[in-house]
């Protein structure tokens, strides 16, 4: 076979393939567009569910899966972002800086029920927080601490040297020179990491479930203490376990947009803020 | 003054410079010459210690400015770097607004008085030729300008601190021919108020703008004496050639 004709191939075959990969996207996206949008009104994401969640909304699950992000995030960002300062800023390269590189890609490995039963024997038992947002939001928060780790380091290491150079020239201590010249530079990529993180944690459902998830609870959380409804869990409840789970698909359904929706949405925000940083 | 003292260095295994011994004056233009990897922006490197930041380097010797020995544990390098200014081979201003790279040396060393700070920045902009061309968009992403431009700007950014010394890597390599021009103009305008000491691959441009010439040749201090009789009279075979454009 002549070698142009071979490649000619070899393209085409790639060219399917990666439309295959969007393909998929768009119908799963479609699918559950189609099936929800049928269900989505003010009312749906404004009122407590009701008659077995067969009627009324999912309020609480959606405040629910907001505190969650808040709350998980409010722990995991400057953990994340100080260790990820530490291991690109301080460390040098040697075997101990592979070796914190190396644990974060496991612990980035870890399945996410193992969280989910690591935040129960943890937080729920051990520290006797009980089911509540708080349990859920430390294990959520734990589960996350990879993705904000690694981006930390990523936008750190592509902040050029010759930067640190020019302000140390300057007589700036390392500190100073993080703080006023690199982490700005840095920000846009660590806040993206950010918003990549709040999309994985908020359509969770492992790690939750032994930690903060409520089955049914028609009710606003007032306290860290308290169980909370949440999305992804919903989801999982409505399409297995209601009273009639018939009935109940189109909530399913709308409950997965929405849910889809705040990822897009996390999503999103993350490329508008990469692109913003790109221009200047 | 600065008195190079029986310096050797070290990265890792392999021994960079050997035997360094010169004295480079003040109120001059001092430039090292030699072909790539001869020694000469690590030496330079040495004199406000950018080489600290290099993992596994060793130095023997003393490198002293104003009498006092840089390397001496007491030795603030912060405070060393602050009377030792430097300005690199490739433009590199922070990216944020001109009047903030100039005035970052002047944060750094805790100034707080906004008009005084005004005032600074404006007198390094000015010595550094720039002003005319910067004075309106003052607040302008400094990363905006031009090569050149952004040059003079490190440039100013270093003079706002007023350092005694101010050392060079190449500060032209990276620009067009104007202004590369413009540069040296204002190292030749500097000199009467700075010692500076100039790495250049450009040996014209040493010709041009130095007072003495050390060349620099497989991390050995060949020769080092005035810039005219460095060119025109050179005491070593190895000078003669290379100045002549035989090697290098």
């Amino acid at each position: 076979m002549k070698a142009i004709t071979k490649q000619k191939i070899v393209f085409s075959i790639l060219k399917v393939m990666s439309f295959m990969v969007i393909a998929i996207l768009f119908l799963i996206i479609g699918f559950i567009f189609v099936k929800g949008i049928g269900v989505i009104n003010w009312g749906f994401i404004s009122k407590m569910p009701e008659e077995g969640m067969l009627k009324g909304g999912i309020l609480p699950a959606i405040v629910g899966t907001l505190c969650l992000i808040g709350g998980s995030m409010l722990f995991a960002f400057p953990i994340g972002v100080f260790s990820g300062i530490y291991i690109n800023e301080f460390l040098k390269d040697g075997p101990l800086k592979r070796f914190m590189r190396l644990m974060t890609d496991n612990l980035a490995g870890i399945p996410s029920i193992v969280f989910g039963l690591f935040g129960m024997a943890l937080f729920v038992n051990k520290l006797k927080f009980g089911d509540s947002i708080l349990a859920g939001s430390l294990t959520l928060g734990i589960l996350a601490l990879p993705v904000i780790i690694r981006t930390t380091e990523e936008a750190l290491r592509s902040v050029d040297d010759l930067h640190r150079q020019a302000s140390y020239a300057l007589g700036a201590s390392k500190l100073y020179t993080i703080k006023k010249v690199v982490l700005p530079i840095a920000l846009p990529n660590i806040i993206t990491g950010l918003i990549l993180a709040i999309g994985r944690v908020s359509g969770e459902t492992a790690p939750i479930l032994f930690t903060v998830a409520a089955y049914f609870l028609p009710k606003l959380p007032h306290s860290l203490f308290e169980q909370a409804m949440a999305l992804p869990y919903h989801l999982y409840v409505l399409a297995t376990s209601g009273t009639d789970i018939e009935k109940a698909k189109p909530m399913a359904f709308g409950t997965a947009l929405i849910l889809i929706t705040i990822v897009l949405i996390c999503n999103l925000l993350a490329n508008l803020i990469r692109a913003k940083f790109k221009k200047k | 003054m600065i008195q190079i003292k029986n310096v050797n260095f070290y990265y890792k295994d392999f021994h960079a410079l050997t035997d360094i011994n010169m004295q480079i004056p003040d109120k001059a233009v001092t430039a090292f010459i030699g072909p790539s990897g001869c020694g000469k922006s690590t030496l330079l490197r040495l004199i406000n210690r950018m080489n600290d930041l290099i993992d596994g380097t060793r130095l023997t010797g003393n490198i002293l400015v104003e009498g006092q020995d840089i390397y001496d544990k007491k030795v603030e390098v912060e405070e060393l770097r602050k009377k030792v200014g430097m300005v690199f081979q490739k433009p590199n201003p922070f990216p944020k607004t001109i009047f903030e790279n100039v005035a970052y040396g002047l944060r750094v060393q805790g100034m707080k008085n906004e008009s005084e700070i005004k005032d600074r920045v404006e007198d390094a902009i000015k010595k550094a030729a720039l002003w005319s061309e910067v004075e309106r968009i003052l607040n302008n992403n400094a990363t905006n300008l031009s090569g050149g431009q952004q040059q003079r700007l490190c440039i100013a950014r270093c003079l706002a601190v007023e350092p005694h010394v101010i050392l060079m890597d190449e500060p032209a390599s990276a620009l067009d021919p104007i202004s590369t021009a413009k540069i040296e103009e204002l190292v030749l305008d500097l000199k009467s108020k700075y010692t500076i000491v100039i790495v250049t691959h450009n040996m014209q441009q040493a010709l041009r703008i130095s007072d003495n010439t050390a060349f620099f040749y497989l991390g050995e201090l060949v020769e080092y004496n005035n810039t005219r009789d460095i060119f025109h009279n050179p005491a070593q075979e190895k000078t003669k050639n290379y100045v002549t454009g035989q090697f290098g």
